[in-house]
């Protein structure tokens, strides 16, 4: 980066260390701390609809529809998370090409499995092989967003479909005391007053999904733990600045990135519920209440 | 969000008209990036190394438009069988096992030796703990050889294994291992004998893909007849690595 950065060899102290930190590599180290803040912020939200959709449909009256709703939650808690990182990505990657290829290569004669290869045409690929690798690599990751998101939403779920029942009966009774339709109280009683009973529950799983994070590799995508395992290995003199194994270093600025991501985490976590204890008829919000007072 | 898959659609046409017309096509080559001086990712964040070398000229004399990924070494087959990519060039020796799930093209790298490293030269390598990367036939060999052993994900953390006294030997490919003993000070030595395993490094391709297989033997055979290849392993290797 710098234009004393030419001859690695020749450098010493601070001036190579300088250098060490600004190659293209520790970019790309810099770089994935964004990946994994970009995972976080769009997972969380698409996780919450997830889940809201699944405990509706869990509540639902129509019975395939609550068999659907009860179904996502038990299976995707059942089962392993890793088993479905790996899972999910691979199978929706192989169902989108063999539709494509259905469509788009009628005419196609061999079988799409062949042994152990997964063959469809070339227009079939998801990208196409022709396409840059930056396309590749967004593929990628919004399959592994929307497998943290499955995973995610079913726990969600299953929180949000408790909460459901957690608002006091009172509160309902009322609503439908002034004429309200059960769709109407739902939307302007239910769902306003669930979230402060949510958020405890919400908050574990958002921590769990920051931890998660790591389990991107997984899918191929290349997080700030690939890199920091990457940079930290020992490099000899193929590499343009050798050194031994400092992965202790790089993992220990993860360490601080993890922690300081859990305190920011929890300050505005912390604040949301002072926000929505506000007025709630519940132990919280009486303090507040008469703090005010 | 249908002029979205409008366009989607017709940049899917154009693309496949595209391959029609010419002889540009594009193959992915999947690689590990932990193996120097096989292949690494360098400080630029790129791919590099021997392979990397050889298998750019390998796409120039084939005509192919040849991209670079990386993929983890334990999963490099089966993401190949299932088309995200189109060869394995990443060290990988040509074994029976690996034939039946892959194809292999002819070796560009000749049978070479496997080699113990060790902090003392006189340490138990059929009886004490060895070192290896998972699912490598050094990996399978120590497994036969009596003494226990621990595999890791990457090449990297097996020498850290030796280093921190969790293994007592690691069992590698010589050429991975050679450089990192030489810069070591003294503190890596070889233990043992050296042992041949394998038929040499191919390019593994699916089993499906003879054709693929075809332009790339062919390409090898090329590099073979005009020496370009034996110069392009001493380069990487040393004067004292097998040619062919």
């Amino acid at each position: 980066m710098f234009s004393y950065c030419t001859d690695p060899a020749s450098l010493e102290g601070i001036a190579w260390l300088s250098c060490y930190l600004t190659t293209g590599k520790h970019f790309a180290f810099y770089g994935s701390f964004g990946t994994v803040a970009i995972l976080l912020l769009i997972t969380a939200p698409l996780a919450l609809a997830f889940g809201f959709a699944g405990a509706i449909a869990a509540r639902s009256s129509f019975l395939p529809v609550r068999w659907l709703g009860k179904g996502y939650t038990a299976m995707v808690r059942g089962v392993p998370d890793i088993i479905f990182f790996l899972f999910v990505p691979i199978a929706l990657d192989q169902a989108f090409e063999w539709t494509r290829h259905q469509v788009l290569c009628p005419d196609w004669d061999q079988p799409v499995r062949q042994g152990s290869d997964f063959v469809v045409c070339n227009a079939a690929k998801l990208p196409l092989s022709s396409a840059p690798q930056w396309l590749h690599e967004g593929y990628g990751f919004a399959l592994a967003v929307l497998a943290f998101s499955v995973v995610f939403g079913a726990f969600a779920a299953n929180v949000l479909f408790g909460v459901m029942r957690a608002v006091p009966r009172g509160q309902l009774e009322t609503a439908e005391a002034y004429g309200m339709t059960p769709r109407q109280s739902f939307w302007r009683v239910l769902v306003p007053q669930m979230w402060v009973y949510a958020l405890p529950g919400l908050s574990n799983l958002w921590m769990i999904l920051v931890k998660a994070t790591p389990l991107l590799f997984l899918l191929g995508v290349e997080d700030i733990v690939y890199w920091a395992r990457e940079l930290g290995g020992s490099k000899t003199s193929a590499y343009a600045y050798p050194h031994p194994d400092w992965r202790l270093y790089y993992f220990l600025g993860l360490l601080v990135f993890y922690l300081m991501l859990t305190k920011v985490s929890e300050v505005v976590l912390g604040h949301l519920t002072r926000r929505l204890t506000h007025g709630q008829a519940t132990a919280g919000g009486e303090a507040q209440r008469r703090a005010a007072a | 969000m249908k002029k979205l898959i409008l366009s989607t659609a017709t940049l899917a046409m154009t693309a496949s008209f595209a391959l029609a017309a010419g002889h540009g096509e594009t193959v992915r080559m999947g690689t590990e990036g932990a193996y120097p001086p096989y292949n690494f990712i360098n400080d630029a964040g790129e791919v590099d190394g021997f392979e990397r070398e050889l298998g750019d000229e390998l796409c120039a004399r084939a005509e192919l438009t040849c991209e670079w990924v990386t993929n983890e070494w334990d999963s490099i087959i089966p993401n190949l069988t299932a088309g995200n990519y189109d060869t394995i060039m990443a060290g990988m020796s040509i074994t029976d096992e690996r034939d039946e799930v892959i194809d292999f093209t002819q070796n560009y790298v000749p049978p070479a030796a496997s080699a113990y490293v060790a902090l003392s030269a006189d340490v138990d390598l059929t009886g004490g703990v060895v070192a290896a990367q998972t699912a490598t036939i050094q990996a399978g060999y120590v497994a036969e050889s009596g003494a226990t052993l621990v595999e890791f994900a990457t090449p990297d953390e097996t020498i850290a294994a030796i280093r921190n006294g969790e293994a007592d030997a690691v069992f590698a490919d010589k050429d991975f291992l050679a450089p990192i003993v030489n810069e070591s000070g003294g503190e890596l030595v070889w233990a043992g004998e050296d042992v041949q395993l394998g038929g040499g490094l191919g390019l593994g391709i699916r089993e499906s893909d003879g054709e693929l297989r075809e332009t790339f033997n062919a390409a090898i055979q090329s590099m073979k007849d005009d020496g370009t290849l034996n110069a392009m392993i001493t380069k990487w290797f040393g004067p004292e690595a097998l040619t062919f």
